[in-house]
C-alpha cells in the first residue's frame, strides 16, 4: 500500500468518523457543527479526486452556507429537542432502518465494483471542442457551453426556491424585510470584521469568478463568497436586509436568468440554435452571462439565507 | 540549491504539522471553552504560518507566493475575530450559571 | 484497492449512514442534516465516476463534475426551503414534530388565517 493510499484511507476514515458523529451526537447544535467539519473533510476528498472546482463549491456552499443556515435553525429550534427525544423509534424500527440502509449501501458498492473497465468518459470529446468555446477550464466549458441549458435551469430553480421561501411569510408581512434586525456593538469585533472583510471578499469573489474560465473557480464559488460578505454585513448590523418589495432587488435577482435567456435566444439568429454561441464571440458571450450569474447567485444565496420577511416595511 | 529549499520546505511543514497536532490535542483535552480557544490559536497562527512558509519556495512565482501569504493573513483575521466572539459568549454563559 | 475504489466505497457508506439517520431521527432538522449527509455521499459517487474517466490531459471527466456542482447548489436551495418550512411549522404550531396526531397549535380552527 503506497503512502498516498494510506493517507487517503486516513482521510476516508476521518470523513466516516465525522459522519457517524453527526448522526449519533445528542444535541442538534453539535450535530450541525459536526456537519460543517464533514463538509470541509469532504472538500479534501474532492481535491484528492482532482475535482478542484467541485472542492471550491463544496467548501463554499455545501459546508459554509449550509452550515450557517442549519446553525441558525438549530439555535431557533432548541426548545423542541426535548419533545423529539420522546418520539424516538423503538428497536424494531431502528433494526429495519439499519437493514435497509445496509442494503442500499451494499447495492451501491456492488455497482461501484461492476463499473465498466475501461471507464466510459467524455473527457476527450470535451477537450476537443474546448478551444471553440474560448475557455481553458473544461468544467467551466461544460457548465457554460456544453450543458448551458442545465445551468440556466439551475438558476431558475434557485430563484423559484427563493420565491418559495418568501411565500412562507405571514400575509401581513409580505413585502417586508427578511429576518430580524441584528444588533452588534459598533465598536466590537464582529462590526470590525464586517467593515474590513467585505471589500477583500468581493475582490476575491470576482477574482475567483473571473479565473474560472482558465483555472479552477467559476461563477458559483465566486458568487457565494460575495453572498457571504453580504450576510456578514447583515449579521453585524452594518447593513440591513432590503425589503423584498424593492424593484431594484427583484431586478438583480432576475438579471442572471434574464441575461442567460437573452443570450440563448440570440443564439437562434447568430448560430442557429438555442444557447449556441458563434465561435468568434463565444468567450465574450460567456463572460456576459457570468457577470449576470455572479450578481444573481450572490443576491439569491444571500436572500435564501436571510429567510422570509419577518418585519413589515410599512411604518 | 533546490535540495536546500526542499529540506527547508519539509522542515517547515513538519513543524507546522506539529503545531496543528498540539492545537488539536489542546482542543480535545482542555477543560473549558476559553482554554480550548487558547490552544486553537497556536494551530491557526503558528501551524498555518509555518505550513505557508514551507510552501513558499514551491509556489512557482511571486504572485502565487503573495496569494499564499494573503490566505494566511485572512485566516489570522477570521480566527482572531471568531475567538473574540466565542470567548465573549463563553464568558457570558459561565456568568449565567 | 485503488484510491478511486476507496472513495467510492466511502460514498456508498455515507449514503447508507445518511439513509439510516433520515429514517431514525424524529426531529425534522436532524432529518434534513442526514439528508445532506446522504447527498454528500451521492455526489462523492459521481466524483468517483468522474475520476475514473480521466484522460485527454484532464484529471477527471468534466461532465459529472459539472453535474455535481449544479447538484450542490440545488441541494442548498432545497435545504434552505426545507429549513424555512420547518421554522414556519414551529412558528405556527409551537412544536417541530412530524406526528400527525400532534395537538394543533394557534391556528387550529382558522386554516384561512396564515
Amino acid at each position: 500500500m503506497s503512502w498516498t493510499l494510506a493517507l487517503e484511507a486516513g482521510l476516508a476514515a476521518l470523513v466516516l468518523g465525522v459522519a457517524v458523529w453527526t448522526l449519533s451526537v445528542r444535541q442538534t447544535f453539535a450535530a450541525v457543527v459536526a456537519f460543517v467539519v464533514y463538509g470541509l473533510a469532504l472538500t479534501l476528498v474532492w481535491v484528492r479526486l482532482s475535482a478542484l472546482d467541485v472542492a471550491l463549491t463544496e467548501a463554499a456552499i455545501g459546508s459554509g452556507l449550509t452550515g450557517v443556515l442549519l446553525l441558525g435553525a438549530a439555535a431557533r429550534l432548541r426548545a423542541t429537542e426535548a419533545d423529539a427525544v420522546a418520539e424516538r423509534p423503538g428497536a424494531g424500527v431502528r433494526a429495519a432502518a439499519a437493514a435497509l440502509a445496509a442494503l442500499v449501501a451494499l447495492a451501491l458498492a456492488a455497482a461501484l465494483l461492476y463499473l465498466p473497465e475501461p471507464a466510459h468518459t467524455l473527457a476527450p470529446a470535451a477537450m476537443a471542442e474546448l478551444p471553440a468555446t474560448g475557455m481553458r477550464n473544461a468544467v467551466t466549458g461544460v457548465l457554460m457551453a456544453y450543458r448551458a441549458a442545465d445551468t440556466l435551469l439551475e438558476k431558475v430553480v434557485v430563484l423559484i426556491s427563493l420565491i418559495g421561501v418568501w411565500s412562507l411569510a405571514q400575509d401581513k408581512l409580505w413585502g417586508g424585510r427578511p429576518g430580524l434586525l441584528h444588533h452588534a456593538d459598533p465598536d466590537g469585533a464582529l462590526a470590525f470584521l464586517a467593515r474590513r472583510l467585505p471589500p477583500v471578499g468581493i475582490v476575491a469573489g470576482i477574482y475567483i469568478a473571473w479565473l474560472g474560465a482558465d483555472q479552477p473557480g467559476g461563477a458559483f464559488p465566486g458568487g457565494t463568497i460575495i453572498a457571504a460578505m453580504w450576510l456578514l454585513a447583515m449579521m453585524a448590523g452594518v447593513t440591513d436586509a432590503p425589503p423584498i418589495s424593492r424593484r431594484w432587488l427583484r431586478l438583480v435577482l432576475v438579471a442572471g436568468p434574464a441575461v442567460f435567456l437573452a443570450v440563448g435566444f440570440s443564439g437562434f439568429f447568430t448560430a442557429g440554435a438555442f444557447l449556441a454561441y458563434p465561435v468568434a464571440y463565444a468567450k465574450a458571450l460567456i463572460v456576459v452571462i457570468e457577470v449576470g450569474m455572479v450578481l444573481t447567485i450572490a443576491a439569491t444565496l444571500g436572500l435564501l439565507m436571510a429567510g422570509p420577511p419577518e418585519r413589515s416595511d410599512k411604518p | 540549491m533546490s535540495l536546500v529549499l526542499d529540506v527547508f520546505s519539509i522542515a517547515a511543514i513538519c513543524a507546522g504539522a506539529f503545531f496543528f497536532l498540539a492545537g488539536t490535542a489542546g482542543l480535545l483535552r482542555f477543560p473549558d471553552a476559553l482554554t480550548r480557544l487558547h490552544a486553537l490559536t497556536k494551530a491557526d497562527n503558528l501551524g498555518l504560518g509555518l505550513v505557508v512558509l514551507g510552501l513558499l519556495p514551491r509556489a512557482g512565482g511571486v504572485l502565487p507566493a503573495l496569494k499564499l501569504i494573503a490566505i494566511w493573513l485572512l485566516v489570522l483575521l477570521a480566527s482572531a475575530i471568531v475567538s473574540q466572539l466565542i470567548g465573549r459568549a463563553a464568558r457570558r454563559e459561565s456568568r449565567l450559571q | 484497492m485503488t484510491s478511486v475504489t476507496l472513495f467510492g466505497l466511502l460514498g456508498a457508506l455515507l449514503v447508507g449512514l445518511g439513509l439510516f439517520g433520515l429514517l431514525v431521527h424524529p426531529h425534522p432538522l436532524r432529518k434534513i442534516l442526514s439528508f445532506n449527509l446522504l447527498g454528500g455521499g451521492v455526489f462523492l459517487f459521481f466524483g468517483v465516476v468522474a475520476r475514473r474517466g480521466a484522460g485527454a490531459g484532464l484529471g477527471g471527466d468534466p461532465v459529472p463534475q459539472a453535474l455535481v456542482i449544479t447538484g450542490l447548489v440545488v441541494a442548498f436551495a432545497a435545504t434552505a426551503l426545507a429549513v424555512v418550512l420547518l421554522l414556519r411549522l414551529f412558528q405556527e404550531s409551537g412544536s417541530a414534530t412530524l406526528r400527525t396526531d400532534a395537538p394543533a397549535g394557534k391556528d387550529a380552527g382558522g386554516a384561512a388565517d396564515h
